[in-house]
């Protein structure tokens, strides 16, 4: 590991004046991703901020109805939050479906979504990669890539996003405070990760310094149900070969609201938006969760190894949105 | 001679377990030494080429760094053969992974940060390391021997092709005939502890702290690479977190740190990452297997031929006995196996778990199934059916064979009767349900190269010394019972030490050989030591106490019996109609393994067989990448082992029955047995479940997937 600096910030403005000051920092919160890269030497930054004491660990109900989770609030605490598991049932599940019980209790709301891909290029030093080095070329297109992207992918980098959190707020419409060196701002949880493209080192649209402070997160329909199905290749301690976040509310038998968004398929948490318009005011029917399930995996662009993600997000889309149904009121 | 069980057969607590869960045992890597430095190693990049350029300025520059040794610097080794032992004698690279360097520094991390900063230069040949069956360079093994120190042209010693028969034309006029591909991938060991030395020389001997199966193995080797006398160097393991067949070479490792120890005058601590196991301890070579079978209307075998294409290393030959078991489990007259290796840019592989029999049996049983269902014959009666009398190709009596009735009690057990032979015929909301059987063997051997003393102080204090090795298995427990049993005296009044190479010499813990090996010496030292205190001393002790060191015997019926534990294993799975997951939520095995010496570590052994068999079925798969020869998913979260999730009720049984001929125990083999067959027994329920046929391995969900959803 190369050598670093540590400090460690108390509260939020100094944390970010810490970072501000070294622009090859990175803040440290659980570590369990950060410290793994920095090991292999993947990542080297040369100042860690430790963000871990700053006072951003609750999760509070604003007057709205939002719920704020605060960004070091840990992944154990927030899938155990009685509010959570009531209300937003898909958030808790797909927490629980990620990492082992030990990783759950140090890795924290912000460091979750700001995980990197788990592609075994990426996480190797004798190989090329263009998101760890940009212009090396990508391995993964031509070589080993059965957990990376379906959809959204660009010809400089096929990485997935592997986090199932991410997955389950996207879906929940969730909204990112943040603050950096030019103040604060919120960022909608959709657009906080990009699509590769042309730069595919940049995981999201963050600037440097900038740092999570919470996550809001709407109120539901008091009708309406979710649920996050994970499919991976053993059935605990795997990333997700495919995930289904999905909020579904039906009136009458008609969909009066429905949010799906995919895991395991893109470079960010894929917000099944095709598939939503197309099943707004339609019957909840299998017929039609098959069909815009179709119409929102008509863009994908599978690679050799991974083609059966294609008709395995068509299924457990159908399964996920089928179950939902049966359980509404 | 056989000895009367009054230790052996209780469930004794393993004695080493207090000092484990209280972290008292030490393992080789936390072992104490002076002043120790750390080593890192530098790998190769390329799979086949040159070290053309080594710039270690910049790493020798760096605060804390003692040395940077490379094959400029490093001392001459007395082995130029061995390719695996033969560290830094050779700009040569042969596989990527291979050891081009180690860092030498005050802690581990800056040896690390150190190694990074080398800049290394390779002039690349094209390399190749795709096994295909079309190869025209596969070739027949000559002399791949490494274990036991047999010689012969697989690595346990046996012939890589036998025949009887015509084979061609029995299957030519076959009444029912099955000709079938099967598939294995490249499986690596991963034991929680990884491979460790630490290597401390005085005054020209060399003591090696080393997680190793095989004491005196490791040592004979370690000393043949510094062109040591082998008394010159100890060897030190008296725990080891587990090894699985990867444990039992010193590799490159042990000798690098003696080495570098060497080199920087201190003692050397050197222990290997997760990623590094996966290029420098060996694997399960990936194989292709051609199985055909041939019967009559009655459902009897007429002819086998199981035809074995394999991987081996360009840099070392080693030749696995994967068909080997189709020799001795069924009946016909007409039979053959074969055994071809393609030779490739690839580090070693080894031994791991029931080499061979794990990949073969897999192939061989899924084929009896696919065979009883043409046959329109129940697997377990099938299997019943063909049962041979003696051994099919020898001739030679079993020692003792009890498979038909491990088949009958597990079916018993497991609820086999009335099960229905239709596939995809049971659901159970979204999941489709299967039951598949499959049959489990592997050898009974008992290796030369050991030797037992036992003293016995005046007090009554006996004390038994052997360089045996406990992995996990409870070795420590169970040799101390057969002592006991063997001295007629109590668990209480026996001390055992072992994992010493200062103790005298054992074979290594491999191949299910361990306590058919070091039981038979130590109770072959114990009748000595109580023949001599009932000739020379009246049947006591005298006042000075008395010590007896023996070898152990040869085993004459080993040339006039076929010796081998037998098992059946029984699987319920699940498998999802829309995504393919599936679920093993129970596996049964009922196994003959002669008698059991502590029904405590043997039902432990079994369950970890069973669960790795599980995880060779349904998860473990190193993926190459053709273009740069490695193994691209070499850590825990990329390269899947069942989670305790994975594995739903298992359950373990075995007969109680003694083998007469194996040894004075009575027992046979159990750490091999129980990982064969698992894996065909879950892809034959699989193809009940389902009716998709998986043979190759893993049986992951997207092979079903493709398959289940065309209708």
């Amino acid at each position: 590991m190369k050598p670093f600096r540590y400090q460690r910030a108390d509260d939020v403005p100094t944390a970010v004046a810490m970072l501000a000051q070294a622009p090859n920092g990175a803040f440290l919160a659980g570590g369990t991703n950060l410290v793994d890269l920095m090991r292999l030497g993947v990542t080297t930054p040369e100042l860690l901020v430790d963000v871990r004491r700053l006072a951003c660990d609750r999760i509070e109900r604003l007057p709205d109805g939002t719920l704020r989770i605060g960004a070091t609030v840990t992944n154990s605490e927030l899938a155990a939050d009685r509010t959570v598991r009531r209300r937003y049932p898909v958030l808790s599940q797909a927490l629980l479906a990620a990492a082992s019980g030990q990783l759950r209790n140090v890795a924290t709301t912000g460091g979750n979504l700001l995980q990197r891909t788990r592609c075994v290029y990426f996480q190797d030093l004798t190989t090329p990669c263009n998101k760890r080095e940009p212009g090396t070329g990508c391995p993964a297109r031509d070589g080993h890539h059965r957990e990376l992207a379906v959809l959204g992918w660009s010809r400089q980098c096929v990485a997935t996003h592997p986090s199932d959190m991410a997955v389950a707020l996207a879906a929940l419409d969730a909204l990112v405070r943040t603050r950096g060196p030019d103040g604060e701002r919120t960022v909608p949880l959709t657009e906080l990760h990009r699509l590769p493209g042309d730069e595919p080192e940049r995981d999201t649209v963050l600037n440097h310094g900038e740092l999570i402070m919470a996550v809001d997160v709407p109120p539901l329909a008091r009708s309406a149900r979710s649920r996050y199905r994970k499919v991976r290749d053993r059935a605990s301690y795997a990333f997700a070969l495919v995930s289904v976040a999905a909020v579904l509310d039906i009136a009458d038998g008609a969909v009066r609201d429905v949010r799906i968004a995919l895991g395991g398929v893109a470079h960010k948490p894929w917000r099944a938006t095709t598939a939503e318009r197309a099943l707004r005011g339609a019957p909840a029917t299998a017929e039609r969760f098959r069909a815009a399930a179709e119409a929102e995996l008509a863009a994908a662009r599978p690679l050799p190894g991974n083609a059966f993600k294609v008709p395995l997000a068509r299924n457990v889309i159908v399964d996920t949105l089928l179950d939902l149904a049966e359980r509404s009121p | 001679m056989s000895i009367v069980p009054r230790a052996i057969g209780t469930p004794l607590d393993r004695l080493d377990a207090p000092a484990k869960v209280r972290g008292a045992a030490p393992y080789a890597f936390e072992h104490p030494v002076e002043r120790p430095a750390y080593l890192y190693p530098l790998q190769a990049t390329v799979a086949a080429g040159r070290v053309t350029g080594l710039d270690v300025a910049a790493a020798r520059a760096e605060p804390g760094v003692l040395a940077v040794l490379t094959h400029h610097d490093a001392p001459r080794l007395a082995v130029a053969d061995d390719a695996e032992l033969a560290v830094l004698q050779t700009d040569e690279i042969r596989y990527r992974g291979q050891i081009i360097g180690g860092v030498i520094a005050e802690t581990p991390e800056i040896a690390r940060h150190a190694a990074h900063l080398v800049r290394v230069e390779c002039a690349e040949r094209p390399h190749d390391v795709v096994l295909r069956p079309d190869r025209d360079d596969l070739y027949k093994p000559l002399n791949a021997a490494r274990f036991g120190r047999g010689r012969g042209e697989l690595q346990n010693g046996s012939p890589a092709d036998t025949a009887l028969g015509d084979v061609e034309a029995a299957l030519a006029s076959a009444e029912v005939a099955l000709d079938a591909t099967y598939t294995t991938p490249m499986n690596h060991h991963n034991p929680m502890e990884p491979h460790t030395a630490v290597a401390v020389w005085k005054g020209g001997e060399l003591t090696v702290h080393c997680s190793t199966q095989g004491a005196t193995v490791s040592r004979d080797l370690i000393a043949a690479a510094l062109g040591l006398e082998p008394r010159r160097v100890r060897v030190v393991s008296p725990y080891v977190g587990g090894g699985f067949g990867a444990k039992i070479s010193p590799h490159g490792y042990a000798v690098l740190a003696a080495l570098a120890a060497q080199v920087v005058d201190r003692p050397v601590k050197f222990a290997l990452t997760r990623r590094q196991m996966f290029s420098l301890v060996g694997y399960r070579p990936a194989a292709v297997q051609l199985v055909r079978l041939g019967a009559g209307p009655d459902g009897r075998l007429t002819a086998i031929a199981h035809d074995v294409i394999e991987q081996t290393a360009k840099a070392k030959g080693y030749a696995e006995q994967v068909a080997e078991c189709t020799r001795w489990m069924y009946a016909a007259p007409h039979r053959r196996t074969t055994h071809r290796l393609a030779p490739l840019d690839l580090p070693v592989p080894t031994i791991m778990r029931a080499p061979g029999a794990a990949q073969g049996m897999f192939a061989l049983e899924s084929a009896m199934d696919e065979m009883a269902a043409a046959c329109g014959l129940d697997p377990v009666e099938f299997r019943i059916r063909n049962e041979p009398g003696s051994h099919p190709e020898t001739g030679l009596p079993f020692s003792s064979r009890h498979l038909v009735a491990c088949l009958r009690d597990g079916a018993r057990r497991f609820g086999w009767a009335g099960r229905d032979p239709a596939v995809r015929a049971r659901r159970d909301g979204d999941w489709l349900v299967g039951t598949g059987v499959a049959a489990s063997t592997y050898p009974s051997p008992r290796f030369p190269g050991n030797a037992t003393t036992i003293r016995v102080g005046p007090d009554g204090h006996y004390t038994v010394m052997i360089a045996a090795a406990d992995i996990g298995t409870g070795t420590w427990t169970a040799l101390t019972q057969i002592a006991a049993d063997a001295l007629d005296v109590t668990v209480a009044e026996v001390e055992l030490r072992i994992g010493d190479t200062a103790l005298p010499d054992a074979s290594p813990a491999g191949l299910s050989s361990g306590i058919n090996s070091w039981g038979t010496s130590v109770v072959e030292t114990a009748r000595r030591l109580r023949a001599l205190m009932e000739s020379r001393h009246g049947g006591t002790v005298p006042p000075q106490g008395l010590e007896v060191t023996a070898d152990m015997p040869d085993n004459a019926d080993a040339a006039r019996y076929g010796m081998y534990s037998f098992g059946a294993q029984f699987a319920e799975v699940r498998v999802h109609v829309g995504t393919g997951e599936v679920r093993v939520p129970r596996l049964l095995g009922v196994f003959d393994a002669g008698r059991v010496i502590n029904p405590r570590t043997a039902r432990s052994q079994l369950l970890g067989g069973m669960t790795m068999g599980l995880s060779m079925a349904l998860h473990e798969e190193g993926v190459l990448d053709p273009r740069t020869g490695h193994v691209v998913n070499s850590d825990f979260a990329a390269y899947h082992i069942a989670t305790n999730a994975d594995v739903g009720a298992l359950e373990a049984y075995w007969l109680d029955t003694e083998d007469r001929y194996t040894n004075p125990m009575g027992a046979k083999g159990i750490g091999e047995v129980c990982i064969v067959g698992t894996a065909a027994a879950i892809a034959n329920a699989v193809h009940h479940a389902t009716g998709v046929r998986v043979r190759d391995l893993p049986i992951t969900l997207d092979k079903l997937l493709r398959r289940l959803s065309s209708d």
